[in-house]
């Protein structure tokens, strides 16, 4: 049994995945929490194809440099981001309705850019290789859940503000989209930093997934974050024991952790889960 | 003092209100009044700087906007967000910008408004628990914590009780006696006849002050 937990653990990639994670794990779920409270689940989706195209962008032009990649990434990460919500403006169409066009397309750009590239394995960069954790990728995830959490301390209240009443930041304050546009950066950042080790189709799994179990488990907003937090954590270390020893990829094992983890959230948590719906008063 | 000068405003290029001229005097409690899409929200939002003016011009005489204070109908708060009552308040405070901490003071001021609009003991209650009046006694107590010198309020008694009318007249009466200026968009004309001693009737695209509201309620 210890070996089972500890043995993945004796070799340095997994070492190194594990730091990896574990950084994303306290940086990611906190600004999965807020998209989740301001009904933005589906821009994570947009942002995880969103990126692809400029990930190959970066790989054609610079060869596997987990910098240009990364840099691609942040930049067509924030392109979609930003192009949905100025089109859903000017076309006084619904935002969701243009994000799902966008990630289409971005997806697809994506595929035809790397299919014909040899040396870029796609699947690793859509579902992430552990083996490939070299320090470049490992200074990334740790350099950005070292700029986010901080970042995030300083813009929290007027997210907080924004995200409970937009109407009344506007009238009052001002700059909304000021601090929705750094949130957005930090999103973004986060998904990308991921890549390597979980792929861009399974790093927005330990920001969302977390975030989504956490509302069954607390109603206060630092409630909600810690324990996100913590789920986060609890499924980088399951997820990557899991994938050693049962030989699946890292980001798949881990988001499937995360998923059990919603799940039994879902069904047993202390608020608005299937327990308490159909036993109220227990 | 609010001085209007041949006011016109659009509302998705359609002219809602043309020719509003007239000044509403400091200190002021006056009723805003008229038939639905008569342009009061957007003559509210136009005072507060939030509409743009498609003609003449609105004179404020030294207002800024941390003096207005304009409590929305339907507002956009979100009351499935995991935050408490005394939290909501205290983030409205004047002077709470985005990184200085919010002080005793600001947490003490937060829950003497919640106990003014009658929801003492409810710093802790989370946003989600609360009625749709006592919802609205919050927005009070978040008006209240603005000190501001103008104060809107765009139909402030809808979905509210018999009793937390009066309670939140009350809280109205309190600010004009204060001297802070009142506009208040409101339909129910028996209550503008007995508490607001002005009016500025809406209809018909123009504006008319202190109109005989009797006649105009029949």
């Amino acid at each position: 049994m210890l070996d089972f937990l500890l043995e993945p653990f004796t070799l340095g990639f997994m070492r190194r995945a594990l730091a990896g994670c574990l950084a994303l794990s306290v940086a990611a779920p906190p600004l999965g929490v807020f998209l989740v409270l301001r009904r933005m689940s589906l821009m994570s989706d947009v942002l995880q194809h969103g990126v692809l195209p400029g990930i190959a962008v970066g790989a054609i032009f610079a060869g596997l440099s987990v910098w240009a990649m990364g840099l691609g990434g942040v930049v067509a990460g924030l392109t979609v981001a930003l192009l949905a919500g100025w089109l859903a403006r000017r076309t006084g169409g619904r935002e969701d309705s243009q994000l799902a066009g966008l990630y289409l397309l971005a997806l697809a750009a994506g595929v035809a850019l790397i299919a014909g590239r040899r040396g870029i394995d796609l699947t690793h960069i859509l579902f992430g290789n552990v083996l490939a954790v070299d320090d470049p990728a490992l200074f990334g995830m740790a350099g950005v859940a070292t700029v986010t959490l901080p970042v995030l301390a300083l813009i929290w209240r007027p997210l907080v503000l924004e995200s409970l009443d937009p109407g009344f930041m506007a009238a009052t304050a001002g700059r909304g989209g000021l601090w929705h546009l750094i949130f957005l950066v930090l999103v973004v950042l986060c998904v990308v930093s991921g890549f390597v080790a979980l792929g861009t189709l399974m790093s927005v799994g330990l920001m969302m997934l977390p975030a989504v179990a956490a509302q069954h488990w607390s109603n206060s907003l630092a409630g909600q974050v810690r324990t996100a937090v913590l789920l986060a954590c609890l499924s980088s270390v399951a997820g990557l024991i899991l994938s050693y020893n049962l030989d699946i990829p890292a980001g798949p094992a881990i988001v499937l952790t995360a998923g059990a983890l919603w799940a039994f959230s879902l069904i047993a948590g202390s608020r608005a889960s299937l327990w308490r719906q159909a036993m109220p008063d227990a | 003092m609010i001085t209007f000068d041949d006011v016109e405003l659009r509302h998705d290029g359609r002219i809602v209100l043309s020719g509003v001229s007239g000044t509403i005097a400091s200190g002021s409690l006056t009723a805003l009044t008229g038939p639905n899409g008569s342009g009061k929200t957007t003559l509210l939002r136009a005072i507060a700087g939030l509409h743009p003016l498609s003609g003449g011009r609105i004179v404020r005489h030294g207002l800024e906007p941390a003096d207005i204070a304009l409590l929305a109908q339907g507002s956009q708060l979100d009351r499935s967000f995991p935050i408490a009552c005394r939290d909501v308040v205290a983030l409205a405070a004047p002077r709470v910008g985005p990184f200085r901490q919010i002080g005793r003071d600001q947490l003490a001021a937060a829950t003497a408004a919640l106990s003014r609009t009658g929801l003492d003991g409810m710093d802790r209650r989370p946003v989600q628990a609360l009625s749709a009046g006592q919802f609205q006694r919050l927005l009070f107590a978040r008006t209240i914590v603005r000190d501001a010198r103008l104060i809107l309020l765009d139909e402030p008694f809808t979905a509210v009780d018999a009793a937390s009318t009066q309670l939140l007249l009350s809280v109205v009466h309190e600010w004009h006696a204060q001297g802070r200026t009142v506009i208040a968009v409101l339909h129910d004309m028996d209550m503008v006849r007995r508490h607001f001693p002005h009016t500025l009737l809406l209809a018909g695209q123009t504006a008319q002050w202190d109109a005989d509201t009797g006649i105009q309620a029949a």
